[in-house]
């Protein structure tokens, strides 16, 4: 315990009497890979108390997930545990048997995976996965077993359990999911429960009733949360005490309000300064000094000064419309067995538009049909009814040549990195194709154009050759944003474009969009679900719900003053929003 | 569901008839006179010919061939061969023999190229999963008749476990060895589908989860990897069964076995209408109840295929 006090400010800020239920002591956990052994957590260290909530916030390959899945020996692959102590309850779990790490699973430690899509066996009904946890851990047998399983979903928050334990995965939406797997992790009452990104697949309100509801079984039963998190905000609200993980190392613990207060790491400061939902506070306090006595850490990072600047600056200019929506609506013919059919308004009678040079945000939950809504600019889906106008064309009657014309003037950029870039492609030919489709240039003038592409979106000329499963999300990002460019549109729109990236990467690539637009003189339809994001990056915010703009106005509009109830909503449930730092 | 199979059913109706219909017509398209290739080298006298054509409707246009060959059926009767059997009594002979053969390898190449699959998948990149790659790419390498022969003389010549050739109304240790062939190549696939199908399994979130739940390693095999890991391998036996019961010539051949293979093999040389599409048509069936099987089992091992009620 000697070496232990100054690494885990955690135990020492609590009740030093109590025992810890979890301690973990120089950890180390490595992988085999084909370019031999490859270190994941270097010498972690860290304290959880009995009824404690500890989060450990980093961003993905810091190692947090894989320190998560040691204390339970999940380790994906070839991973495994080379020195190092996690005592639990005084037992190092490193040193049990097999047999004894399946008695201490479920029973005294339960866990929460971060996607609740992948996470439940698609061919067998809900019933049967909760009722073989119970029954594995020896809490109920036959019927009583069947009996603490609708119970256990009824405390997870599924009212209807008991019609609907018979149904499959797949009839259940994310958050449901999501609920029932937290009801197998809590259904033996553990001690510890381990949430690895309990709901970053979710999205932001859904996210904020079940993270509420998880805080108030855990209260109820005592139980201590390690909680794994990407998310700053999200980590400061839910747990009294941080851990920040860096490259596999621990570079800061303590309590959360402490850290938020006081970085010390260089790392936690960026990381502190990077989270989009306190960054927007800092924005706001800024220019409205009124707030500021909440916040003491509002002066960190240069970027937003800059942002603001440019706020002030697009402020004082107006400009014309270079996008028109007027009633735009979408119906969806959804096939119901049989022939009958049933209407889906995915857009129903939206109207809005863009100044050039600005950007406008449709932010709402999914299913809202934001989306939809871009695609229809996109003209990548026919109105149904509506008018879409371009530049003062009507876009809906474009064909041949002049939708050709169209496109190379309105570029998407999807969310996926992944997904979006061809993986049998080069950098160089991905960047180019769009040339090449559009029959600009020659060889030699498009090779110019790329490499010119490459150091606008700041990317190493020899990105050129490489392939997308070389490169990082962020950088995958980079080259989409680039390809975007290749035609040098007018209008780009951005659809859920930074969602699936970290912070950090986030961050970055705001940074590079914010740029480009001063740049080259951008237009943005930025589609997103986070609030946190718009408020970096949009002048003008529509706010959908069930396929209608219940709100639309200027940025700073919607965030000091929203009208509608679901707008107080969507805000509320950003991670964060409602911590006041100077407590 | 019950609607799903009823419909399933109904459209073998149609399919019969256009099977026959195609092959009754390849048959009669095909060159060559039946009649003769009967006789051999001392042609018949012409007023036999003559009677021949007569009883088999030979000198009648194709379409009227046809007419009496489907009107047979109806009335249970599928006609004869040249030589005066019973195609009836041909297909009651040869069928349950094939039938008998094809379960035998069917059984011996689900469980054992389950077995494999299932343990190599389970510890892939180790001695076992690199053995059982390398002996089910041989397996599927080597031409049936190689193997066929190779087994012949090592377990009945040599060891003298089996008999040489299949006898008299193939009992069902005789076989075994013939099952054994004409199992291999589809059991080297099974082991392939299999293995590939567990290890992505094994990595899958659901797995870590159930792990996590506090299963033991026995159950989350069983329950959560290995019925997962079928369909593919489900899919595979279905079109399995198929080409089982349609026979297997060169295995047939080389036990001496009297099956639905080698009898339709000498019913194509001859021309024999009625035997070739009375088999080939008894095939389609067994084919597409085949099928219906296994989309059947889709849906128990997959809840989200659902039919249209």
């Amino acid at each position: 315990m000697t070496g232990q006090t100054t690494v885990s400010a955690a135990t020492s800020a609590t009740d030093a009497a109590s025992a810890p239920l979890l301690e973990i002591r120089d950890l180390e956990v490595g992988f085999t890979t084909q370019r031999g052994f490859v270190p994941a957590v270097r010498g972690v260290n860290l304290t959880l108390g009995q009824g404690e909530t500890l989060a450990i916030v980093g961003e993905s390959g810091s190692g947090k997930s894989t320190t998560a899945q040691a204390i339970i020996d999940l380790l994906p692959g070839t991973g495994r545990v080379t020195a190092g102590q996690i005592l639990f309850e005084g037992k190092d779990l490193t040193t049990v048997s097999a047999r004894q790490m399946q008695d201490v699973r479920g029973r005294l430690i339960g866990y929460v995976p971060q996607d609740p899509m992948s996470n439940l066996n698609p061919v067998w009904n809900i019933g049967f996965q909760v009722e073989e946890a119970i029954k594995a851990n020896g809490v109920a047998q036959g019927r009583d077993a069947r009996k603490r399983t609708i119970e256990v979903l009824k405390e997870a928050g599924l009212a209807d359990a008991g019609d609907r334990l018979k149904q499959y995965p797949h009839q259940f939406s994310g958050g449901m999911r999501q609920r029932v797997l937290i009801g197998i992790g809590l259904s033996s009452r553990p001690k510890l429960l381990i949430a690895d990104e309990p709901t970053s697949a979710l999205d932001v309100t859904v996210q904020r009733t079940i993270l509420d509801h998880l805080e108030t079984l855990t209260r109820d039963y005592g139980t201590s949360v390690l909680f794994i998190t990407h998310d700053l905000g999200l980590a400061v609200e839910r747990a009294e005490h941080l851990v920040v993980m860096y490259k596999g190392k621990v570079v800061e613990a303590g309590r959360s309000t402490d850290i938020l207060a006081n970085p010390l790491h260089p790392y936690t400061q960026k990381l502190v300064s990077a989270a989009p939902s306190l960054a927007s506070r800092r924005i706001q306090s800024e220019r409205r000094p009124e707030t500021t006595e909440h916040m003491d850490i509002a002066s960190i990072g240069a970027r937003d000064a800059h942002l603001i600047e440019r706020a002030d600056e697009r402020e004082a200019v107006t400009t014309p419309d270079i996008i028109t929506v007027e009633n735009a609506s979408k119906v969806y013919q959804i096939r119901q067995g049989g022939f009958k059919t049933k209407e889906l308004k995915a857009v129903d009678d939206v109207s809005f538009s863009i100044p050039r040079g600005t950007t406008t945000a449709i932010v709402g939950e999914s299913g809202s049909g934001k989306s939809t809504a871009a695609k229809l600019v996109l003209k990548l889906e026919e109105m149904t009814s509506g008018s879409i106008r371009f530049d003062g064309t009507e876009i809906g009657s474009l064909s041949g040549k002049d939708l050709l014309s169209f496109r190379r003037r309105v570029q998407p950029v999807f969310q996926d990195p992944y997904g979006s870039l061809d993986p049998l492609y080069s950098v160089g030919r991905t960047i180019e194709e769009p040339l090449v489709t559009h029959g600009v240039g020659d060889k030699a003038s498009r090779r110019a154009r790329v490499l010119e592409l490459l150091e606008q979106v700041a990317l190493p000329a020899s990105t050129i050759n490489r392939y997308p499963n070389e490169l990082s999300g962020g950088q995958r990002q980079r080259i989409a944003v680039a390809r975007a460019l290749a035609l040098k549109p007018d209008v780009i729109v951005l659809d859920e474009a930074v969602s699936a990236l970290d912070v950090l990467v986030q961050g970055q690539i705001l940074d590079l969009l914010t740029d480009l637009q001063s740049e080259l003189g951008l237009t943005y339809l930025f589609i997103t679900h986070d609030l946190a994001v718009v408020r970096l990056i949009a002048d003008n915010v529509c706010v959908m719900q069930k396929g209608r703009i219940v709100e639309a106005a200027t940025t700073d509009e919607v965030f000091d003053n929203p009208q509608q109830e679901y707008t107080r909503k969507l805000l509320e449930a950003i991670p964060g929003a409602n911590f006041h730092f100077g407590r | 569901m019950l609607w799903y199979v009823g419909r399933r059913l109904l459209q073998l109706i149609p399919v019969f008839f256009g099977a026959t219909f195609l092959i009754y017509f390849m048959v009669f398209s095909l060159p060559g006179d039946p009649i003769a290739a009967l006789f051999g080298d001392r042609p018949p006298s012409q007023a036999v010919i003559l009677a021949l054509r007569e009883q088999y409707h030979l000198d009648e246009p194709f379409i009227v061939q046809y007419l009496y060959y489907v009107g047979g059926i109806l009335t249970g009767d599928l006609g004869t061969t040249y030589s005066g059997r019973p195609v009836g009594d041909l297909l009651a002979s040869a069928f349950p023999i094939t039938f008998r053969l094809a379960m035998l390898a069917l059984a011996f190449e689900a469980v054992a190229g389950i077995l494999v699959g299932l343990i190599a998948g389970l510890r892939k990149g180790k001695l076992f999963d690199a053995s059982a790659l390398v002996v089910s790419l041989l397996l599927i390498s080597v031409p049936t008749f190689v193997l066929g022969f190779v087994f012949q003389y090592v377990f009945a010549i040599q060891l003298g476990w089996f008999r040489t050739t299949v006898g008299p109304g193939a009992p069902l240790q005789d076989l075994i060895l013939p099952a054994l062939v004409l199992a291999s190549v589809s059991f080297a696939y099974i082991v392939r589908l299999t293995r590939g199908s567990v290890s992505d399994n094994v990595s899958a979130d659901f797995v870590r989860t159930a792990t996590a739940k506090g299963l033991s390693r026995p159950r989350v095999v069983r329950v959560h990897i290995l019925r997962n890991s079928m369909i593919p391998v489900i899919t595979f036996l279905g079109v399995d069964i198929g080409s089982l019961m349609v026979g297997a010539i060169v295995t047939e051949g080389i036990f001496n076995i009297n099956g639905v293979g080698g009898t339709v093999y000498k019913a194509v040389q001859l021309g024999e209408g009625p035997t070739v599409v009375s088999f080939v048509a008894v095939m389609v069936i067994v084919y597409m109840l085949a099928n219906l099987l296994v989309d059947l089992l889709y849906a128990v091992l997959d809840p989200r295929i659902r039919y249209a009620k």
